[in-house]
């Protein structure tokens, strides 16, 4: 395969804190390899920027593999770039032109406050999680894997709700803001399975309570969430989630 | 956990707009079927004698009730959702991303709009004068008589309002918005009340777009038939 090389101009969403108000700032990057990773790319614009001692690009990262959840950026009005079930950190520098301007801008929401330039405080689905995104377990030993049979066709619909990452893209692809499609997967990975039974209904309740203390907006369904998410969770999750919301908020005392 | 929580969450808020929906989508049925008489092409009657029915007998006249309760609703909590989901992103993108959703689906507050404003028009052309007015009392509502008793000829009403080509066209163009509005929330309305069966959902879906076709398609015809003069 050919190796090509890049100029591209970028315009780079710059803000000191949360507490001041951002701005584009353009920067041309010439010589990128098409090899490159998105990520790869900035780096090489942070070492630019920092010999010539401007403040550096800060963006998440973590894993540069695809499977942690923190790496973000809205790159040219899509969540995560312009590649279909891809993370940033993923997504190569052949998916652009020699020239492109490339906009980039970090996930919007009130929920997620900017912290410094391309990085948002995500703490918000921490606090989802933390108010019933997990199962209660004594400690003891761990009992034999083959005791609880369950369907297969459950579990593997439980693993696909359990691929999320929770890196935010379907807040930041939603109209509304909303944290639906990221809690409808947390809550269909438990209430698929025979462990999550227990507090099935406390869990859905209390988690859909933190969210919207969180200030995330509601689902209207429109389906954005699930375009740009980077590991497909199908928008299926968040019918089940309003099945389990529906059924607790009935049942429960 | 009580009922005033589980219906004002977000997931709470979606299930009145679900519910409610559902139940205009029943109206519409009612409502295509009723004025559906008028092709019986006996200058009326038979759509008179429904509209009487209508109007006159207590069972309808309690579900108009329930139905009113339900359109405000369905407003107040629509206009409600949509401000306060703008409000959850207060600094808005430099690209919008649209690719991933249909524009009809991001555009609900905005056909609920113009939907509202044909429903002002509408209720002013029909319901008023044949609830409230009494017989014949705002906007000289015909009567006709038959077997000696006195009707209101909602038929002839509609010959009138239907000669206007202005009249005719803002009410094809609010079908063309309900047709929009109801592909939309048609499946939404049944994916917020949790169906989420593959198989149910693809019937759902079907039977949402050929409703969202058929029903704003027969109202459309209505007055598209008085105005070229296609009933008799």
């Amino acid at each position: 395969m050919a190796h090509n090389n890049l100029n591209l101009k970028l315009k780079v969403w710059r803000q000191k804190n949360a507490n001041t108000t951002g701005a584009f700032v353009k920067y041309d990057v010439n010589d990128i390899s098409d090899e490159m990773s998105f990520l790869e790319m900035l780096d090489v614009l942070n070492e630019k920027l920092i010999v010539t001692g401007e403040e550096p690009i800060a963006f998440d990262h973590d894993c540069r593999e695809g499977i942690c959840g923190m790496c973000s950026l809205y790159i040219d009005g899509k969540p995560h770039g312009p590649w279909q079930a891809n993370t940033t950190c993923q997504l190569h520098m052949r998916a652009f032109k020699d020239g492109d301007t490339i906009t980039i801008e970090p996930w919007r929401s009130n929920a997620f406050p900017i912290v410094k330039d391309l990085t948002v405080d995500r703490g918000a689905f921490d606090r989802i999680i933390q108010a019933g995104g997990y199962v209660s377990v004594n400690t003891g030993n761990a009992v034999d894997g083959n005791s609880l049979p369950i369907n297969k066709d459950d579990a593997d619909a439980s693993f696909a709700a359990a691929m999320c990452i929770g890196c935010g893209a379907c807040v930041a692809a939603c109209k509304n803001s909303s944290a639906m499609l990221f809690l409808s997967a947390k809550v269909s990975h438990l209430a698929q399975l025979p462990q999550g039974e227990p507090e099935r209904k406390s869990r859905v309740l209390n988690m859909v309570a933190q969210m919207d203390k969180e200030g995330f907006g509601s689902c209207t369904n429109t389906g954005a969430c699930e375009a740009a998410c980077p590991k497909e969770i199908s928008i299926a999750n968040i019918a089940r989630l309003n099945k389990e919301y529906l059924r607790a908020g009935l049942t429960q005392e | 956990m009580s009922f005033k929580h589980m219906f004002t969450s977000s997931v709470g808020k979606k299930l009145v707009m679900a519910f409610t929906g559902i139940f205009l989508v029943l109206f519409l049925v009612v409502h295509a079927g009723l004025n559906a008489c008028i092709w019986a092409n006996d200058n009326g009657l038979m759509f008179n004698k429904a509209a009487h029915f209508m109007g006159s007998f207590v069972v309808p006249r309690v579900l108009e009730i329930g139905l009113f309760v339900g359109i405000f609703l369905h407003i107040i909590q629509g206009y409600m959702l949509t401000l306060e989901n703008r409000s959850k992103r207060s600094v808005g993108y430099a690209v919008n991303y649209s690719k991933g959703s249909k524009w009809y689906s991001r555009s609900m507050a905005l056909l609920g709009t113009l939907l509202l404003m044909f429903l002002i028009m509408h209720i002013y052309h029909f319901w008023t004068p044949s609830r409230l007015g009494g017989i014949g009392a705002i906007q000289g509502l015909k009567t006709f008589e038959l077997n000696g008793t006195e009707y209101h000829n909602l038929y002839a009403e509609m010959q009138a309002v239907f000669q206007s080509p202005f009249v005719v066209i803002l009410y094809v163009l609010a079908c063309g918005s309900l047709a929009y509005h109801l592909a939309h929330g048609f499946q939404s309305a049944f994916k917020t009340i949790g169906v989420h069966n593959k198989r149910y959902h693809a019937i759902i879906s079907s039977i949402g777009y050929g409703f969202a076709i058929l029903i704003p398609l027969a109202f459309a015809m209505m007055p598209i038939s008085f105005y070229f003069n296609l009933v008799k």
